[in-house]
């Protein structure tokens, strides 16, 4: 009976029984970084979206605060996404006729929503709430990145459970003074950790365990 | 949710040899000499399938087989479900759109939910209503604080009315003639008749509407009749209150409207009433009864409740006396009663009856005696206008008339005999009379009494056989309702009808009080209120509802700032001002009735009729939440049943499940029958509301139709019916037995039931509390902390806990619809029942103790324990069930991979595991209904009890905001929230001023199955009964 295999083949199970051990650590290598590569994780992309809205012009040129159009950020779950009306407060006296806002004006003519692209989603299991996280002294670059730099808008932190848990489990590393909250250009100082504990202290943040209960985030 | 799936029954399921024999049964309660508490006679009889239920966890799982699958296989089948399940973890999130809004509401904090006031008509009548929605979407209903008639909580009706509002199934479309019209096609049709009708001032013109208590309705309907003198108005309510109207009227010559004032009173004898449960009023009426025997220490007093009732009910299991009389004896009871009061008894030769014992009657007569004014006799809705007048004269030989009894002005805006009414109609269509009928809500061609056979007038039958059938002798049919139903079926137009919280209304409570009916939401299928439905037939197509109830009430109370006071109704759900004042009525001087309907029949088995006490009238068949709710007592789910008293059922020699013919006067129907211990003897009980033939996908061909057998003269109880065995059996769906709690410590050796007995439901008389305080105290070696391998965990903050009062909880299942609607709970359908798979978080036990004939019944509402040490925990191979460091047990439905070890390890039996895809994931209109604050469960993951983690969150987060601790009372759970006695009370048992902890500090303490040492964070107050010293046995 003629040989099936060429004898090239031996040669070919030999390396897959000797290189089993590599070959599922690559495998298991390249699953990894295909979950952490932005094609995943959407960090550092960014998001078209029908205007292209430049928070580095409005936040750091113009200097318009977050809660000017965030407005529930301080009391709600949800930040709050501006209706077209807030919008218009300005550009109905400043760039009336920029063909780039022309979907905003459109929204308001026909009295239709713009459509935007979320940027920062988390999973519908997780129940964040951006009013508590204000409240003790996590400031909008911790999660949003450098926001004030972006001239189109991208997810700055893969939003996995793993770096939530990262401040869940160690506070002091990033919490800053209320005053700084809606600073954008904040860094840290160089006592951070000084300055961290003294804050978790004073903004009654609670300890690790009650941080890290599955009920903070999931129900 | 099963919308579109079609519920296989299990044929054949029973097994004859396991029929319950009532003699053995029997022989078994003497021997334990009343002492012992059982849950159903399966368990008394110790059926296979009771043991099943009560020793495996899942008893219905198949078999796996055994030997066919190689080990080979089985590794593989491993190693690829842990790769894929490794692999689920690497989704790719979807990409999700914002959409704000153009111009964003003033009121709306996106993520922030809003409640609104408004009122549900059940029956015409209002209860008042505070409904949450989210972004414009009402998900939760619940009761609304501020209205007399709810005082914060909600019925199981109301609350799942929500369920109702979303149905897939309600119309979307006017139709004519079955085919899609539209509403503009129907105006001009309304045109034409208008037309029409106006040269023959509206001769052969009817309307035809259920119960009506809207002033602003009756305002429009009374113009409408303006402007058609010679059309007539009828009304119809299957579930009526004709005889309580019809007894005001005997007693004192006009209309009244009664209501209790249980606050003041002390002694309560309900002639067959259910008024804790059912009625207008009945949550209030709860909590007053409540409140007047709750317990604070040994020093505390309660009221005290006699029953005399045919049906085992709600009430009667609160009582501290109850017998078991049939319907005749009833009135026999009243007559007897007021004959020895000196009150009017009616001058007809008086029998005493015979369920009762001798001494019992002139006890109660001296109780009563001592508390006048402080004392209340009322008769159930479903009594012959007889019993309820000797009510009212009782009540005023002993002056509680104006104290306990109040009489007011009639709530209903034009108080008639409406089965009279209908029958008038009924009789003009027969002779050719109605050319066109206008049908608001209802269903009268299912639920009309048998005797009128208004379906042949609809749809006559061939005057020779096989020959073409006449034309309706109605030219004109017109039918708006909720739901295309057997009535719209058979009429020209159907109009589907808005649902209460997507329209303008108003409505009055059981006091008179004004509610003002506010939509939630605008209609999803377009549908139109009665308003708008009579300002077309008046000629003003144009006007909104809104503006109808607003100018109305605008007339009515001309007063300068009126947009200040309608802003102010609408925001509390109350118009101030309102309230019927009481009136003083004297009895009318001597009235004479021969006797209700229930004593003209000539013995033999009598018949009862009762709304079902979860579909009610078959309004509710198509919803799912309410099919599913064990319905109290029975614990069973999608059917109704004919009930019988064991002693009848042992002569007749019939069984649980048996189907049999009933016949009564040439008509004829098939029931399953149900053994219901404490049920009167030679009585039967059939519940209204099903056999419905065109209900909707969840309520069409379930159960049987008992109105076939009900007639005009006799709505609610007649004799002589007729029992045929048929040899059939019919399976049927219920919860008594399942997720039982082991009574027995099955190590310690049998000696008497009582000396092992593990005191689930721990009871005593006033007396024998006060004399022995720490009756039901948990004994110290079953309590101990320290009886355990890990070390003891130290709860600083908070620590949250539930104390459930046993003494006043009434068994309403108020909780468990407040619960599914809270926590997104799926309905699984019969054939899931049946095996144990129902998903409710929280369930009522009921327990009963002494003999069959007569026991007493208890009710334990049972949640998951949050124990401190928690078996689940411990078992859970994969940490998806870990304990948080505030004391709640916490699922984790991410983790959960489905091994159900923790249900297998719980001895509370509270954990339910989603075996199929329960949750409804893709019909449209479900997905609004969602409390967006807790996870859809999918299928695989186990579920249970989160003490309404989302509402603890919630509190945590708005009082950290606010710079302060939670404080008590911030937190609700839902199943605390809408109970009407505040049966159930949560909060943190840290703090020693908590409403929760100082009942827990109360000697009636206890834990379930304390000897587990489980350290149960839910602990239960023992029962308390307050019977009669003088009344033996």
């Amino acid at each position: 009976m003629a040989q099936i295999f060429h004898r090239s083949t031996n040669t070919l199970s030999r390396l897959s029984i000797y290189g089993a051990a590599f070959i599922v650590v690559a495998l298991g290598g390249g699953i990894y970084e295909i979950n952490e590569s932005p094609y995943f994780t959407e960090v550092n992309v960014a998001q078209p979206q029908p205007v292209p809205f430049s928070h580095k012009h409005h936040v750091s040129e113009l200097g318009i605060d977050c809660r000017y159009c965030h407005t529930s950020v301080e009391k709600s779950s949800f930040a709050g996404v501006p209706p077209t009306y807030t919008c218009m407060s300005c550009h109905s006296q400043i760039w009336v006729n920029s063909p780039m806002l022309e979907p905003v004006r459109a929204s308001l003519r026909t009295n239709r929503s713009i459509e935007w692209t979320r940027v920062n989603a988390l999973p519908d299991f997780v129940y964040f709430d951006h009013s508590i996280h204000i409240k003790k002294g996590v400031g909008c670059t911790t999660c949003h990145g450098p926001i004030g730099e972006m001239p189109i808008t991208w997810r700055a932190n893969t939003l996995y459970m793993r770096w939530c848990l990262g401040c869940h489990r160690q506070p002091e590393l990033y919490v800053r003074p209320r005053s700084q909250i809606f600073n954008a250009a904040y860094q840290p100082p160089n006592n951070q950790l000084a300055l961290g504990q003294e804050l978790v202290k004073v903004y009654k943040i609670k300890n690790q365990k009650q941080l890290t209960d599955c009920v903070t985030c999931h129900r | 949710m099963i919308f579109g799936k079609t519920l296989k029954l299990m044929a054949g399921k029973d097994n004859p040899q396991e029929r319950l024999d009532l003699v053995t049964i029997r022989a078994r309660l003497e021997e334990a000499s009343g002492r012992r508490t059982w849950q159903s006679l399966d368990e008394l009889a110790e059926t296979q399938e009771f043991k099943n239920f009560l020793h495996h966890e899942f008893p219905h799982v198949p078999e796996k087989s055994s030997g066919q699958v190689s080990r080979r296989d089985a590794l593989k089948f491993m190693a690829a479900s842990a790769a894929f399940a490794g692999l689920t973890a690497c989704t790719k999130l979807p990409t999700e759109k914002i959409v704000p809004y153009v111009i964003a509401p003033e009121e709306i904090v996106p993520g922030k939910p809003l409640f609104y006031a408004t009122a549900m008509p059940f029956a015409g009548i209002a209860t008042g209503l505070l409904v949450e929605s989210h972004m414009g979407r009402p998900t939760k209903i619940e009761g609304n604080p501020l209205h007399p008639a709810s005082l914060g909580a909600a019925d199981a009706f109301a609350q799942a009315s929500i369920l109702t509002l979303y149905d897939p199934d309600r119309p979307q479309v006017v139709t004519r003639q079955g085919r899609i019209s539209t509403w503009s096609a129907f105006l001009d049709a309304i045109n034409e008749l208008r037309a029409d009708q106006l040269v023959k001032k509206g001769e052969g013109l009817r309307i035809l509407t259920e119960t009506v208590t809207s002033p602003s309705l009756a305002d429009q309907i009374q113009n409408f009749l303006k402007q058609f003198p010679q059309a007539k108005w009828h009304q119809y309510e299957p579930a009526g209150r004709d005889t309580v109207r019809e007894g005001s009227r005997v007693a004192f010559g006009e209309y009244v409207n009664t209501y209790y004032r249980f606050d003041r009173a002390d002694v309560i004898l309900a002639l067959d009433s259910d008024f804790l449960c059912y009625g207008p009023g009945a949550l209030r009426y709860a909590r007053d009864f409540a409140d007047k025997r709750r317990i604070v220490d040994n020093k505390s007093t309660m009221n005290r409740l006699y029953v005399v009732e045919s049906t085992p009910s709600n009430t009667g299991s609160m009582a501290d006396h109850r017998w078991a009389l049939g319907p005749r004896e009833i009135e026999g009871f009243a007559r007897t009663l007021a004959q020895q009061l000196g009150a009017n008894s009616g001058g007809v030769s008086i029998t005493a009856p015979a369920g009762i014992p001798t001494d019992a009657i002139p006890t109660i007569v001296r109780d009563l005696q001592n508390h006048k004014g402080t004392s209340i006799v009322l008769a159930g809705d479903q009594q012959s206008p007889a019993v309820h007048a000797l009510a009212h004269t009782i009540n005023h030989a002993l002056g509680n008339n104006g104290k306990t009894v109040i009489y007011t002005d009639p709530i209903e805006a034009n108080p008639a005999d409406q089965t009279q009414s209908l029958g008038e109609l009924a009789a003009d269509i027969r002779v050719g009379g109605v050319e066109t009928l206008i049908i608001i809500g209802g269903n009268p061609l299912y639920n009309a009494p048998a005797n009128y056979e208004l379906r042949s007038l609809f749809f006559p039958l061939p005057t020779t056989p096989g020959g073409a059938r006449p034309a309706s002798k109605v030219k004109l049919k017109i039918h708006l309702s909720l739901y295309n139903n057997e009535t719209s079926e058979l009429c020209d137009w159907h109009i589907p009808q808005a649902h209460y919280l997507e329209s303008w209304g108003d409505a009055r409570a059981y006091d008179g009080t004004v509610s003002i009916i506010q939509p939630l939401i605008a209609p999803l299928y377009d549908g139109k209120s009665a308003h708008e439905l009579f300002a077309a037939l008046s000629g003003e197509p144009g006007r909104t509802a809104h503006n109808i109830v607003h100018d109305y009430w605008k007339n009515q109370k001309s007063i300068k700032d009126y947009e200040i006071f309608w802003e102010t109704s609408l925001h509390d759900g109350v118009m101030a001002g309102t309230a019927f004042a009481p009136k003083s009525v004297p009895p009318a001087a001597n009235y004479n009735v021969a006797g209700g309907d229930s004593s003209t029949g000539s013995g033999g088995i009598a018949i009862i009729f009762r709304p079902d006490p979860t579909v009610w009238d078959g309004a509710f068949s198509n919803n799912g939440w309410l099919q599913e709710l064990p319905k109290p007592i029975t614990k069973l789910t999608w059917d109704n049943v004919a009930m019988l008293s064991p002693g009848t059922a042992q002569r007749l020699g019939v069984t649980k499940g048996e189907v049999v013919e009933l016949r009564l006067a040439g008509r004829a129907l098939r029931a399953p029958v149900w053994v219901a211990p404490g049920h009167a003897d030679e009585t039967i009980t059939v519940h209204l509301g099903y056999g419905r033939t065109r209900a909707g996908r969840l309520g069409t061909g379930i159960g049987f139709n008992a109105y076939a057998l009900r007639t005009s003269d006799r709505p609610w109880s007649a004799s002589g019916v007729d029992i045929i065995k048929t040899g059939e059996r019919y399976p049927l769906a219920y919860t008594q037995y399942q997720h039982m709690i082991s009574q027995d410590q099955k190590e310690v050796e049998e000696e008497s039931v009582a000396a092992f007995n593990r005191q689930l439901v721990r009871v005593a008389t006033i007396e024998e509390f006060r004399k022995d305080p720490d009756f039901a105290r948990d004994s110290e070696e079953n309590t101990r902390a320290d009886d355990s391998l890990y070390p003891p965990y130290k709860y600083d903050g908070y620590a949250w806990g539930m104390a459930v009062d046993t003494n006043s909880c009434i068994g309403c299942n108020a909780c468990v619809v407040a619960c599914q609607s809270e926590n997104n709970i799926p309905v699984v359908g019969k054939e899931q029942v049946s095996v144990g798979r129902a998903m409710h978080w929280i369930r009522i036990d009921t327990y009963f103790r002494g003999g069959l004939d007569d026991p007493e019944t208890y009710y334990e509402p049972v949640l998951c324990m949050h124990c401190e040490n928690a078996p689940c925990e411990g078992v859970c191979p994969v940490g998806a069930t870990v304990h948080s460091p505030e004391g709640l047990n916490e699922m984790v439905y991410n983790r959960c991979v489905g091994t159900r070890y923790c249900s297998n390890n719980c001895p509370y039996k509270v954990r339910r595991f989603n075996f199929e895809l329960y949750s409804d994931w893709t019909t449209p209109s479900l997905v609004p209904l969602r409390n967006p604050n807790v996870t859809v469960r999918s299928r695989g993951v186990m579920e249970k009890c989160t003490y309404c983690v989302q509402r603890i969150n919630a509190a945590k987060i708005k009082s950290e905001l606010e710079d302060r601790d939670v404080r008590d009372g911030d937190i609700q759970t839902a199943c605390q929230q809408s109970c009407p006695t505040q049966a159930l009370v949560f909060g943190n048992i840290n703090d020693p001023n908590s409403r929760v902890s100082k009942l827990k500090a109360q000697s009636r303490n206890y834990s379930l199955v304390a000897e587990l040492n489980t350290r149960p964070r839910t602990t239960y107050l023992a029962r308390l009964r307050n019977p009669n010293p003088e009344i033996k046995g």
